[in-house]
């Protein structure tokens, strides 16, 4: 089966870029980019602050526990309506640093559209940080799951 | 480690991944490999070199001609690496496509 969502990570490098196609007309696409309900539902994300216009700004974050596990910001440097949205985007606590988001909107058909996401790091060093991470985030997961464990057997 | 490194090296070029992909099909000789592209003949030896310095590709010899094998495993280990954050942007615009559908339902 063919993937809905493409990576392309060239070595010498320091981008990686997103490609999915929806099923979804481009206006819904790109509202649920902007809008902060939607954005919250879909990311599993609170947020902080979502002001989706030129020179705005975002503050998202996740609590677990009554803890904050994730934490990260940005600045919206231009947004064009059902276009495009170029953004930086930083997390906190993380050695991958700011990275420059650029998000493409595009129709298909009347019914479908595509997003490309290209997200540039300061170098090739934070963009393997960046790759890093989902496996560190397995590995907590897991450890996540045998303190659970553990705390039953007490 | 250092195998790794070039392997995406090796990738990080359109005509070497164009080769790649001719390749997952069937096994080539390198002049019927070459008859795919533009490129000068020995250009294409020079990636079918690099592809088979990192293990993508394996020469077997037949009579006179040399056919190139595709390494599925190797590539795999591209995959390995890229595929959990693929994964997590997958799963995170499934959502994305969900929420938006519901929400269309219901008007």
């Amino acid at each position: 089966m063919e993937q809905k969502t493409k990576i392309f990570v060239e070595d010498g490098k320091q981008d990686i870029i997103v490609i999915r196609e929806f099923d979804l007309p481009l206006e819904s696409l790109f509202q649920a980019h902007v809008e902060p309900e939607l954005l919250a539902q879909w990311m599993g994300l609170k947020i902080i602050k979502l002001d989706t216009k030129n020179h705005g700004s975002f503050e998202f974050e996740t609590i677990r526990d009554g803890r904050v596990v994730f934490k990260a910001n940005g600045t919206i440097h231009q947004m064009k309506t059902n276009q495009q949205i170029v953004r930086t985007f930083e997390m906190d606590n993380s050695l991958v640093g700011v990275r420059l988001e650029f998000l493409d909107f595009e129709s298909i058909t009347k019914a479908t559209s595509k997003l490309k996401m290209q997200m540039i790091y300061q170098s090739e060093k934070h963009r393997a940080e960046q790759l890093k991470l989902p496996f560190a985030n397995g590995l907590n997961l897991a450890h996540n799951r045998l303190e659970k464990i553990v705390g039953e057997l007490k | 480690m250092n195998i790794r490194r070039d392997v995406f090296q090796a990738i990080a070029d359109p005509t070497r991944r164009a080769i790649l992909l001719l390749l997952t099909t069937q096994s080539m000789t390198a002049g019927a490999i070459a008859a795919n592209f533009d490129t000068a003949r020995p250009t294409v030896s020079k990636h079918l070199q690099i592809l088979t310095e990192c293990e993508l590709l394996s020469p077997e010899q037949q009579g006179r001609e040399i056919y190139y094998h595709f390494n599925p495993n190797k590539m795999k280990e591209i995959a390995d690496f890229i595929e959990p954050f693929r994964q997590i942007w997958d799963a995170q615009f499934n959502k994305l496509e969900e929420v938006m559908k519901k929400r269309k339902s219901k008007k």
